[in-house]
């Protein structure tokens, strides 16, 4: 059989195996967190949930870069988007987010300029074209994107674009799990570690968190067989009290990651401290742009007031991301929140916990 | 819907925030009980038998895309809906906003494409009016067109008409319209084969029809798609409807962009294919008929009507687990990682 690195990766067969297995291992009860959005889409699409042993509870984590968005950075986007000077450039998932008092879909109607993007570069694209005009793109996640957007920012410079920049709301992924670790009240057995992001950082990145928790985590990729595998990882780690870092992806992530696309992201950017929506702040866990492409960074460009930023009472979204509620069990879920009407990030991205949890599940 | 709010494209979209504007703003002050059937057109007796009636209007971006353009779109759209009655199109009446500018080259296109579409699907377009609008005040063009025909003696097809036991059957792959559209607005450059594929549907339902199969429901899912059909279906008849995830017809190339950019196929437009539901036993004879259409190639049943969960479309995962198909509710987002 010719492999083609998809169909094998959602085998029925195989999976079913996996699932017989992971009921068989499981003796007590287990709380794995998937960190990513992408693993938290997957597990709903496939009906993962669905199949596994009601004593394993699978929460989602941090990491869905449009729920960790601090209002703050919401609100200044839309401030931009306010200007008449300028072009907003955004990823599609951003559109929806509510700030304290719209949201960027919400300013298209009213006729800003606001253009959805699917890359940095075309966002950059739109600077060439319209060089009267400033083009700012809202670079909202992790260390997936961060060098793409290093990349363009480096492509304005060398080519003289200096109508484009970028709000960066960029975030690192390490620095947000150990702070779960350290936060009262979260139980967590085991971690789901991200796939796309591991690509870029390699297994080496978490090897620091794994030494200080020794919690068993494994790095996995996206399809049902990928997920199933690290989730019989987890569980048999568990049951053995033999906590391991191990790569389950190994067709994608290399230990050492991917070294070049790192010397890009910091060649142009610099760690910072970040505040996560419903998290806070977490120290060094932000990525912004080096002094010497502060003309490429829309903070510094703009004389932009802050923003009096409101969060939504009641909402929920912190908590959830932290795996230590339910969405379900927030009071403004399928009532005042819902996908045609968020309230909070965690229910507009398509990869937000209670947009999954709203659209899947019964 | 509140005074206060404002239209969003997503109230263009075909999902909930559609359905909230039909339902609370629309059907309220036109209330009449054809309208609230939500079919995709009216039927109703004149003298000497039934007539089916339905509109549609193309606004299309861009307006040539591959495997079609907007005007081959607004004549089989119309057909389609007309179909969908289990009536037999005849006339077609169209309406053409013009924006100020337009290279008379791409309208004459345009309106040959309409008029091979017209003999292709074997109806005539028999009024019109044309507008012409300042530059900036529509984009290219938008078309409306409208169709009648009539609904043969015996036939009694809706959308709450389906019942537990029924098969669901579709006509062939899906998602590839909106793959293809996407593809040419957003400037995702992918080097693919994916077209549209816009198509005349009447002949299908026609041979359906005359083979006496007691055809209960029959729905073009377009604009939001296959989950989006299903699940106005399941609420308009009040029944569970269960699909195999295994069954889903969907073309290689249009399951890898969907992967790449994080859409769902269920949730992609399609404009020659439809959704039929029939009883369990006269699924295979259907069948059968659909795939010897030139369009309907790929037919398979991809799923099953229950008395379960009424109002809910329930898929089985490849891996055997199940999720729930919820309505769109709105234009799909790329996503971000």
């Amino acid at each position: 059989m010719r492999m083609t690195y998809t169909q094998e990766f959602k085998d029925p067969e195989i999976s079913k195996a996996l699932v017989a297995r992971i009921r068989e291992k499981i003796t007590c009860p287990l709380r794995l967190m998937e960190v990513c959005g992408t693993h938290t889409m997957a597990i709903f699409r496939y009906g993962i949930r669905s199949v596994l042993p009601d004593t394993l509870t699978l929460l989602s984590g941090p990491g869905c870069p449009v729920c960790v968005t601090a209002q703050k950075d919401i609100d200044t986007c839309v401030m931009l988007a306010r200007r008449s000077d300028v072009i907003l450039t955004t990823f599609g998932d951003l559109m929806k987010v509510p700030g304290s008092g719209s949201s960027l879909a919400g300013e298209k109607a009213k006729g800003a300029d606001i253009r959805m993007v699917y890359s940095v570069f075309d966002a950059l694209a739109v600077a060439k074209e319209n060089p009267d005009r400033q083009v700012v793109f809202c670079a909202v996640g992790f260390e997936t994107t961060i060098p793409t957007i290093a990349g363009a920012v480096l492509t304005a410079k060398a080519q003289g674009v200096n109508n484009f920049s970028i709000y960066s709301a960029n975030k690192l992924t390490p620095p947000a799990l150990a702070t779960l670790m350290e936060t009262g009240g979260v139980d967590i057995d085991g971690f789901i570690l991200p796939g796309h992001v591991s690509v870029i950082t390699g297994l080496d990145a978490f090897v620091p968190f794994f030494e200080k928790y020794r919690i068993p985590s494994v790095v996995t990729g996206f399809e049902p067989v990928d997920i199933l595998k690290a989730i019989l990882m987890l569980v048999a780690q568990k049951e053995s009290k033999a906590p391991g870092l191990v790569n389950a992806y190994a067709r994608a992530v290399a230990d050492t990651g991917n070294p070049k696309a790192r010397a890009i992201m910091d060649q142009v950017f610099e760690k910072a401290d970040t505040i996560w929506r419903g998290i806070g702040k977490i120290q060094d866990s932000g990525m912004v742009l080096r002094e010497s492409f502060h003309k490429f960074d829309a903070a510094k460009k703009f004389d932009m007031p802050v923003p009096d930023t409101r969060e939504p009472a009641g909402c929920d979204c912190g908590r959830i991301l932290m795996g230590l509620k339910r969405p379900d069990q927030c009071r403004l879920y399928k009532k005042s929140c819902t996908p045609m009407h968020p309230v909070g990030p965690c229910m507009v991205s398509s990869e937000g916990a209670c947009a999954a949890f709203y659209k899947y599940s019964r | 819907m509140n005074n206060n709010d404002t239209i969003l494209l997503d109230h263009g979209a075909g999902g909930k925030l559609s359905h909230a504007m039909f339902s609370e703003l629309i059907l309220p002050l036109f209330d009449n009980g054809l309208l609230a059937k939500q079919d995709d057109g009216a039927v109703f007796e004149v003298p000497g038998g039934r007539m089916a009636f339905s509109t549609d209007s193309y606004t299309v971006d861009p307006i040539f895309f591959p495997g079609g353009d907007i005007g081959k779109l607004a004549v089989n759209g119309t057909v389609n809906d007309v179909a969908m009655c289990g009536a037999i199109p005849l006339y077609i009446s169209v309406g053409l906003i013009i924006e100020e500018g337009m290279k008379i080259h791409d309208l004459r296109r345009i309106l040959q494409s309409m008029a091979r579409a017209a003999q292709k699907a074997g109806v005539r377009i028999v009024t019109g009016d044309t507008k012409v609008v300042p530059r900036g005040k529509v984009d290219k063009i938008f078309i409306n067109t409208s169709g009648i025909g009539l609904v043969p003696a015996g036939v009694n097809v809706s959308g709450d008409r389906a019942r537990p036991g029924d098969k669901v059957i579709v006509s062939g792959t899906i998602a590839d319209h909106g793959v293809a559209i996407l593809s040419e607005r957003e400037g995702l450059k992918f080097d693919s084969d994916v077209k549209s594929d816009s198509a005349p549907l009447n002949h299908m339902v026609k041979r359906v029809l005359e083979s006496g199969s007691p055809v209960h429901v029959l729905r073009d899912p377009t604009r939001g798609g296959m989950g989006t059909t299903l699940n106005e279906i399941a609420v308009q008849s009040k029944v569970g409807i269960r699909l195999f995830e295994d069954r889903l017809p969907v073309r290689g190339p249009v399951r890898a962009i969907c992967e790449i950019v994080g859409f769902d196929p269920l949730y992609l437009a399609n404009e020659g294919k439809l959704i039929a539901m029939v009883p369990g036993a006269d699924a295979g004879n259907v069948l059968d008929i659909i795939r010897r259409d030139e369009f309907g190639k790929d037919a398979v049943i991809v799923g099953e009507v229950t008395d379960q969960e009424p109002g809910r479309v329930v898929l089985e995962t490849l891996i055997g687990g199940t999720r729930v198909v919820d309505m769109h509710t709105g234009d799909q987002l790329p996503r971000i990682c």
